[in-house]
């Protein structure tokens, strides 16, 4: 290719909260492409997307806008030379008018006053070039998201852009939207801008991207082009296969009986959330670790949330162990004997500043309620077995659980729902961002526990782990449950196939 | 604001129904007009309860009654739509009222007084702002320290009342201008020419601008480029300076710079600034709301005394009323959030 | 040295016994009768004896103020509550045949603090269940609690001549005045129930965060509720001791500002303002300080109404000395700490508000 790249990222190193976010990354975006950057969660898109614009500072490597190299202090300083981003929550005014939200900051004055008028007239030009007819004087936040988002495209616009970072458009957007926003997109392109569309649909990706970048771990697996890289081989690169350090895990614990003459824990029938996840049956059975497969967005933690009543239930019934239950707190489903770890360890899983003791002992002390505390000479004889079970490092039960590894917070977490003694576990991503030898640990942990009768959701994006820990297996695509496997009669390549599938073929 | 986020998704994106572009434009009014309704409603309820309510003398005096109030209320509409409050204005006034009566009997002309006490407003402003801006202080807290100083130095200043005769000040008061029933007075047309100024500094300049779009989102202000930090500090800077004005004008009423006046006078200009349609969370509001909100607080406390009942009612009936409007402000949010 | 050095300054509760130390000493160079307690009649008297008995009220408030605190809360309706349970107290007294009678006293105080407690209860009622920002909820307090008490008196400040209700504050037993026994058994009472119970580590749990509570099942509605109530609670006890004090209701001046200084001691204890870890012991520390500032303010000849300058300037140093910016300034001047867990929950924050 003779054309030069518009932006270029060389080399890029950043660790954030002791993991290495990215690793040497390189990354380069032509004018008039539509690139697209794939990867699960930590797989270091967004810290990519913000070193690109100007959010973050990297610790080592550069960003080159055409040629040169640029090192910006604040978002606002990327805009300026023409590097602007979309954001999924639309990082605009909804308070304010439309006009506004696309003038402010360079608005027309007459007199030292703003020129209202003069002010509609350049947000009608911006908006219609881009097609949209609304309202310049209504605000922002009477209009719908896919409008919003247009709307800041058109602030983008109004600049002289170069490139345009459009961060997870689609995820809210019904399909008419979708379609209105991609010739934007087409229209943008003619014009040589140069567009970074982040999304999980792959659909959408093969429908507008020139480009891949795939992202796993922080580190770069490579750049394709969309023509050129089957459906089933992006999604591999993406998840990756793991090395063989994992083999130790090889003979999975097979569960004594055969599901089906086991007691089911929890039936769900048609449950379902708008725009999250579609009317699903579901039967868990005792002692069986079901694994569950699916992309981002596929619906996996979605169904996991209304199990555990993080999120409440639009449609369908939950039975849990013959009873009828309709949570609408996460504490009803604990008493129920369903527990939860979320994959957002930091924001909802550890209370960082409390001890690991405390940590251990939340749960259960929620439950018996703040008046009959757990006696501190038990609090210390539970944390004590449960860091010993688990082997927590360090063992340390008075140390505050923040500072802990990844690993090694996800074990308190896990502690603190096993001290519960729940009969069915949801976890979700309990191995993401931490290390092999932990990752085996928790695996082991988990088989371990469906052979005391628990039984255990366990969602994971790497493939190979939710073959290797599974007795049966869901795949979740497009917010539904699509396929249900034996692990033993499947491949991790037909695994593979049925995760990437796209819908209607 | 963030009320009207849509439910319902749209079919194909350009298109807006005729009805919702009325409404949409409209809609961060209607708290305003809430207040408004209120009022007139008051009003009403006076005028049918005491026969004799909606008289000249009776509206003129609830300007010219409450011209402080109004020119406070001024200044804690831009700290609020920022999202921030300052409880400092009603101590900052007591001081600059103290200070302009300790020089005015000192022989300090006129002019240099009332010339002094409106940056001396704004420097407590100043402090605020950059405690709030620069060191992470919560906005409360650090009009708490606000208040805390000019009150402590009111009392260092002047222990005791002291009276103003200065003909220069009293005349903003005692010189009535009108008839038939009907008058105002200099304060009346400082105040209102402080809320023109103001709602034209609000609607007409990028500061009144960005004051909406920090309180909208102070994330995506700074995204846009503006100039957040210097707006965060200088809402307070404006509202200093409003306490200082409204100093000048105490000082006229009363006759007197007293370091006890004015206390709990911030919670009566909050109170009036919500009741008017400003958003305690920031982003909305509007100057003729509150305006119209310490017009609400003045016909409470008109009928409160032309009830002869004890004047704790007022606060109580500004607390309820401030306590009705909060909640109605916190289920439209909750209805727009659960979109 | 060093390591000595660290842990000293990590240990938060060590700054305020430094600031009250130091108070002390400046007290006691420049009067050295300061220290010294007398005994007449088997009762303690001195300089310090005062400071324990005036503090009683400030510490109620402060204890109920640091566990809304905790739960990322604030209570700004603790002085209008004040003036509420004392002027119910004092006008029952008054209305009533036998003043003197202690069944008479007992049922005033009971009704005193069982309406301050119902207000506190509201409050939380607004937080927990409408929702509204705590510094909203409990301004509307703040601002109808003196109208209502003001009510309660009929606009007059109501005097009474009671010998059991000036027992209150006016009396001794064991010879430690009777209002600092009150709030030595409040210290130690909400020191147990927070400590001896779950509700500390569930309070903070909350306060810190939010989210993972929620997820690990923890009822916070029910403990920020209950929290506020407590808050109402101690502040309807401190207004009968205000108010025996003076035996007076006063409605206007009952516990004027003492929301701020209560503020100003949990602040001062160590407790952050954004909520989580809270240290009763802190508090309990704080309210000392500031009740030594305020006497060696008193005795140094200034005049008790310029306090609140020397009070503003405190809250700066404080302020400043919790601020990001200062801190960052300083860890430049000593090896550097771990990354503040305050800064990593700023994005839960910004969808919690």
């Amino acid at each position: 290719m003779d054309v030069s790249p518009v932006v270029e990222v060389v080399a890029a190193r950043l660790r954030y909260a002791g993991d290495l976010a990215l690793d040497g990354v390189d990354f380069r975006m032509f004018p008039g492409e539509v690139h697209s950057l794939m990867g699960e969660n930590g797989a270091g898109k967004s810290t990519l997307i913000k070193a690109l614009t100007g959010a973050i500072r990297l610790d080592s490597g550069t960003v080159l806008l055409e040629g040169k190299v640029v090192n910006f202090a604040t978002p606002a300083a990327a805009q300026r030379v023409g590097i602007s981003t979309v954001y999924q929550e639309i990082d605009l005014l909804p308070n304010l008018s439309v006009a506004e939200n696309i003038m402010l900051g360079r608005e027309p004055r007459k007199l030292g006053a703003i020129d209202w008028a003069a002010m509609r007239a350049s947000a009608s030009a911006a908006l219609e070039a881009l097609g949209i007819t609304i309202d310049p004087r209504s605000p922002l936040g009477s209009h719908s998201l896919a409008i919003q988002q247009l709307v800041a495209i058109a602030r983008a616009i109004s600049t002289d852009l170069k490139v345009l970072v459009l961060d997870e458009p689609t995820s809210s957007l019904d399909q008419d939207e979708v379609a209105e926003l991609f010739r934007v997109i087409r229209e943008l392109k003619t014009r040589g801008v140069a567009i970074l569309f982040v999304s999980h649909f792959l659909e959408q990706v093969y429908e507008i991207c020139d480009r891949i970048t795939v992202l796993r771990n922080g580190q770069l697996v490579g750049e394709y082009l969309t023509t050129e890289l089957l459906r089933i081989d992006l999604v591999q690169k993406m998840l990756g296969r793991e090395s063989s350090e994992l083999d130790v895990l090889e003979s999975r614990s097979t569960p004594a009986v055969s599901p089906l003459g086991r007691q089911s824990i929890v039936s769900a029938r048609g449950i379902g959330k708008r725009g999250k996840l579609r009317p699903t049956d579901l039967e868990v059975y005792e002692g069986e670790l079901l694994g569950v497969a699916g992309l981002l967005g596929s619906g996996r933690t979605e169904l996991a949330r209304l199990l555990a009543g993080i999120d409440r239930a639009d449609t369908g019934e939950l039975m849990v162990g013959g009873n009828r239950e309709h949570f609408h707190e996460p504490r009803q489903a604990l008493r129920a004997g369903i527990a939860y770890s979320s994959e957002s360890r930091k924001t909802e899983g550890i209370i960082g500043e409390l001890s690991v003791r405390e940590n251990i002992t939340l749960a259960l002390q929620a439950e018996r309620g703040w008046v009959r505390r757990i006696p501190r000479a038990r609090q210390a004889e539970l944390s004590a077995s449960w860091i010993e079970a688990l082997d927590i490092r360090p063992a340390d039960p008075e140390r505050p659980a923040g500072v802990l590894s990844g690993g090694n917070q996800q074990k308190v977490l896990l502690a603190r729902l096993l001290a519960l003694s729940p009969r069915l576990l949801i976890l979700d991503e309990p191995t993401r961002g931490i290390d092999v030898g932990a990752k085996v640990e928790i695996q082991r942990l988990i088989a371990d526990l469906a052979t005391t009768g628990v039984a255990v959701v366990f969602i994971s994006a790497e493939l190979e782990e939710v073959l290797r820990v599974g007795h049966r297996i869901i795949v979740l695509r497009d917010r539904e449950i699509v396929a249900t496997l034996d692990p033993d009669s499947v491949t991790f390549e037909i695994l593979l196939a049925i995760v990437a599938k796209a819908s209607g073929e | 604001m963030t009320i009207t986020h849509e439910t319902e998704p749209t079919t194909t994106a350009p298109v807006i129904p005729a009805w919702r572009r009325v409404v949409g434009s409209r809609v961060s009014w209607m708290p305003v007009l809430a207040a408004v309704a209120l009022l007139l409603i008051m009003f009403a309820a006076a005028q049918a309860y005491f026969g004799r309510f909606i008289t000249p003398g009776v509206i003129s005096s609830l300007f010219v009654d409450n011209a402080y109030l109004i020119v406070l209320a001024v200044g804690m509409t831009f700290v609020i739509i920022t999202g921030g409050i300052d409880l400092s204005v009603g101590a900052v006034m007591a001081f600059t009222g103290v200070l302009a009566a300790f020089l005015l009997t000192n022989g300090v002309p006129t002019a240099l007084v009332v010339t002094i006490m409106i940056p001396t407003g704004a420097l407590f402003g100043l402090l605020i702002g950059i405690l709030v801006q620069y060191f992470d202080v919560q906005p409360f807290i650090a009009s708490l320290v606000g208040m805390f100083l000019a009150r402590g130095l009111c009392y260092v200043l002047a222990p005791r009342a002291i009276k103003v005769s200065d003909v220069g000040v009293l005349g903003l008061q005692s010189t009535k201008i009108g008839g038939g029933g009907w008058y105002i007075t200099a304060t009346v047309i400082i105040a209102l020419a402080v809320v023109i100024i103001g709602a034209w500094v609000l609607g007409y300049t990028r500061f009144g601008r960005t004051v909406y779009a920090v309180g909208g989102s102070e994330q995506s202000a700074r995204l846009m480029g503006l100039a957040v930090a210097r707006t965060k500090v200088l809402v307070y800077v404006v509202s200093g300076a409003c306490a200082g004005i409204a100093g000048l004008l105490f000082t006229a009423y009363t006759a007197a710079g007293y370091s006890l006046n004015g206390i709990g006078t911030e919670l009566d200009t909050i109170a009036a600034v919500v009741i008017g349609g400003t958003l305690l969370t920031g982003g909305s509001g509007y100057l003729v709301g509150s305006l119209a909100g310490v017009l609400v607080y003045g016909v409470i406390k008109t009928a409160i005394s032309f009830l002869g009942v004890d004047q704790s009612w007022t606060r109580i009936t500004i607390g309820i009323l401030l306590l009705a409007f909060v909640v109605v402000q916190r289920l439209i949010v909750a209805r727009a959030n659960r979109r | 040295m060093r390591p000595f050095l660290k842990s000293v300054l990590k240990n938060r509760i060590l700054w305020p016994i430094g600031a009250l130390v130091a108070l002390i000493l400046i007290n006691f160079i420049s009067r050295p009768s300061f220290l010294s307690i007398t005994v007449q009649n088997g009762q303690f008297y001195g300089s310090l004896i005062d400071i324990l008995r005036n503090s009683a009220p400030l510490m109620l408030v402060s204890l109920g103020m640091c566990l809304v605190i905790g739960t990322r809360g604030i209570d700004l309706s603790v002085g209008a509550q004040m003036a509420i349970s004392g002027a119910v107290a004092l006008t029952i007294i008054a209305d009533s045949p036998t003043p003197n009678s202690l069944g008479t006293v007992m049922i005033a105080i009971l009704a005193g603090v069982a309406l301050t407690l119902l207000f506190g209860l509201w409050n939380g009622f607004l937080v927990s269940v409408v929702g509204i920002q705590p510094i909203i909820a409990t301004l509307v307090l703040m601002l109808a609690g003196r109208g209502i008490a003001l009510l309660i008196t009929n606009g007059f400040i109501t005097t009474i001549n009671s010998t059991p209700y000036q027992f209150i504050a006016g009396g001794y037993i064991f010879g430690f005045p009777f209002e600092f026994l009150v709030s030595l058994v409040a210290i130690v009472v909400v020191g147990l129930v927070v400590r001896r119970t779950a509700l500390g580590v569930l309070t903070e749990s909350v306060g810190i965060n939010p989210a993972a509570s929620r997820l690990a099942g923890v009822r916070s509605r029910g403990i920020v509720w209950s929290l506020y109530g407590l808050s109402g609670l101690l502040a309807g006890v401190a207004g009968i001791l205000y108010s025996s004090n003076i035996m007076a209701a006063d409605a206007n001046a009952a516990g004027v500002n003492i929301e701020l200084d209560a503020i100003l001691a949990v602040v001062l204890g160590g407790t952050s303002l954004a909520g989580g870890k809270f240290t009763l012991a802190g508090t309990v520390v704080g309210v000392f300080t500031i009740q030594t500032l305020t006497s060696t303010i008193t005795f140094l000849g200034v005049p008790p109404a310029v306090t609140p300058v020397f009070k503003a300037i405190v809250v700066i140093i404080v302020c400043l000395s919790q601020s990001r910016r200062v801190r960052a300034w300083l860890s430049n001047l000593r090896p550097p700490m771990r990354r503040l867990p305050s800064d990593v929950v700023t994005p839960i924050e910004r969808t919690a508000a």
